[in-house]
């Protein structure tokens, strides 16, 4: 029981801690990719290569003025940043990110909290972070920010459902929702993502819609809405909302890394998942882990400085109109596919059971894309209008 | 166990304390936000009961998305700021005491009634059951085995309630 709380306590202070320092080199990545895509050269003054920017925008920010409006809820105003910044922390806390380490006082368990009923808590925990976006909206007393916290409420809502009913998909393959045995399920064989992956597609679409970043970034929209939900935030209530988007990124990318891309798994070998552990084994499942979710962080940040925002009416048309009819149709289809191979073949997961999969995916992807799209999403609103 | 009593009596007491924040506040968000706590409150009860599945589900649906839906509503309305109180007159406020005391008297009531044995378990059923078939089964087994008609009618009435709610919306078509 000591040992546990000890450990637990040490656990929560770890991953507390990196990830704020990832959070805080995340923002600077952010404006180094930017630059670089842009053919510019960015914040490069502070320290070298810029690395100490984060320290010198944190000081900047906690000196600034906080500016309260005369006209605000003065609750709801000051709780809305860490309403929005504490589910974006608290998420973490399931997601399995390395190998069990031995100590000499039994196996600590590389995740803060191994819950049974973890890939729930992810959604559960991701569906809160909306209130801080939506009361800091409202209790500006704003017009703009009025808009931008009505926009993330629907947004919120409309995604979530399809990022639910796309990981369903993964529950169904990995039999069970605790995120330890779905990473467990694909260290033995093939990654989900491959006999997923319009799964995954619709999973990395929904995600970074609930993370609110472009193309779908409407609850800010600065050309719009001003900033929206934050315009009137300052100093540090103002960071507080970014850091919250970025811990909302690393879960998200972490999230993304555990259902599809076997979580800590060091892809090609049978090495690493099998006991007896060792110190060795933590850190490089743990390096593995961090690599791959530095990856879809790139991914988010290149996403972000290549496309353009979508219409408020294309973001909703796409999340109710194509996301969710996919994702409902997707899981009947795998469900039969699953009970075919698995119950009347008598198939176990493997190889086989991944490879038929992912040609059955292959197959819906054709016309997915050439068949049922026509034109609408990929022209977008000027193909609208010749119709 | 001891440490259990002291989380249970304090969420329980964070729940009947949100639960009044929630109907005695004037302004509807404030009122909103009350019982989301609430909510939270329940949902760390349900998990003290072993009932981890149903926690989450308490926070994913209620707290997730209908108080958000909730929230979205206030918001368009614009009702966000308090209007006057509703309950007017002596009469009222005589109506919302007797109902008051009706209920006070339906507690003290159950109070007093054990709860029948046909609804008991027997000790340490609940745990095994979890074990044979996890925590997600020992709830989607009964929904979708045993009591599959009740829960496909339920979700029929569901969508009648949300076609009548489009139709009502949307005069024309």
């Amino acid at each position: 029981m000591t040992f546990f709380l000890v450990s637990s306590v040490i656990k929560i202070i770890v991953v507390f801690t990196v990830i704020m320092v990832g959070v805080a080199l995340l923002t600077l990545a952010e404006r180094r990719i930017c630059a670089w895509m842009q053919d510019r050269l960015g914040p490069n003054r502070v320290g070298p290569q810029g690395l100490l920017q984060p320290a010198a925008d944190g000081l900047k920010n906690l000196l600034k003025e906080e500016t309260l409006p005369a006209q605000a809820d003065k609750v709801l105003f000051l709780l809305a940043p860490a309403m929005s910044f504490v589910p974006a922390l608290l998420t973490f806390a399931v997601i399995p990110f390395a190998t069990p380490l031995p100590t000499p006082w039994g196996d600590v368990e590389m995740v803060v909290a191994n819950l049974p009923v973890g890939f729930l808590y992810i959604l559960a925990f991701g569906s809160l972070g909306v209130y801080g976006i939506v009361l800091a909206g409202w209790a500006s007393n704003n017009k703009y920010s009025l808009l931008g916290g009505l926009r993330a409420s629907a947004q919120m809502i409309s995604y979530e459902i399809a990022m639910g009913m796309s990981t369903v998909a993964v529950l169904l393959l990995a039999g069970n929702v605790t995120l330890s045995e779905v990473v467990a399920r694909q260290a033995q064989s093939i990654w989900f993502v491959f006999p997923l992956s319009l799964a995954y597609f619709l999973f990395i679409v929904a995600a970074f819609a609930e993370t609110n970043r472009l193309p779908f970034d409407l609850p800010e929209a600065e050309g719009e809405l001003i900033a929206g939900y934050h315009t009137e935030y300052s100093a540090m209530k103002f960071s507080m909302f970014y850091i919250a988007e970025y811990s909302n990124m690393v879960t998200a990318s972490a999230l993304m890394t555990t259902l599809f891309f076997g979580g800590w798994d060091i892809p090609f070998t049978h090495w690493d998942n099998t006991p007896p552990w060792s110190p060795l084994k933590t850190v490089l499942t743990l390096g593995m882990f961090s690599l791959k979710v530095i990856g879809f962080l790139f991914v988010y940040i290149w996403v972000r400085w290549t496309l353009p925002r979508f219409r408020y009416d294309q973001l909703m048309a796409l999340g109710w109109k194509v996301m969710l009819p996919l994702a409902l149709a997707y899981v009947t289809v795998i469900a039969t596919a699953i009970w075919i191979l698995h119950e009347q073949l008598g198939w176990t997961y493997g190889t086989r059971f991944a490879l038929a999969l992912f040609g059955l995916n292959v197959l819906l992807a054709i016309p997915l894309f050439f068949v049922l799209d026509r034109g609408r999403i990929v022209a977008g609103s000027v193909a609208e209008e010749r119709a | 166990m001891a440490g259990t009593l002291v989380l249970f009596w304090a969420f329980a007491g964070l729940a009947l304390a949100s639960a009044l924040g929630c109907i005695t506040r004037r302004s509807p968000v404030a009122s909103a936000l009350w019982l989301v706590v609430t909510l939270f409150a329940l949902a760390a009860l349900f998990v003290l009961l072993d009932a981890q599945f149903i926690a989450v589900l308490q926070l994913l649906v209620y707290a997730g998305a209908i108080m958000v839906l909730f929230l979205f509503v206030i918001m368009l309305l614009n009702l966000g700021h308090p209007g006057p109180m509703d309950v007017k007159g002596p009469v009222g406020v005589g109506t919302a005491f007797l109902l008051g005391g009706v209920l006070l008297f339906q507690l003290w009531i159950l109070r007093q009634a054990a709860p029948p044995a046909s609804i008991q378990l027997p000790p340490g059923s609940v745990a095994r059951l979890q074990q044979e078939q996890g925590l997600v089964g020992a709830v989607a087994r009964p929904l979708f085995d045993t009591y599959l008609i009740p829960f496909e009618i339920t979700s029929l009435l569901l969508l009648a309630a949300l076609v009548g709610a489009v139709v009502l919306a949307k005069r024309r078509l």
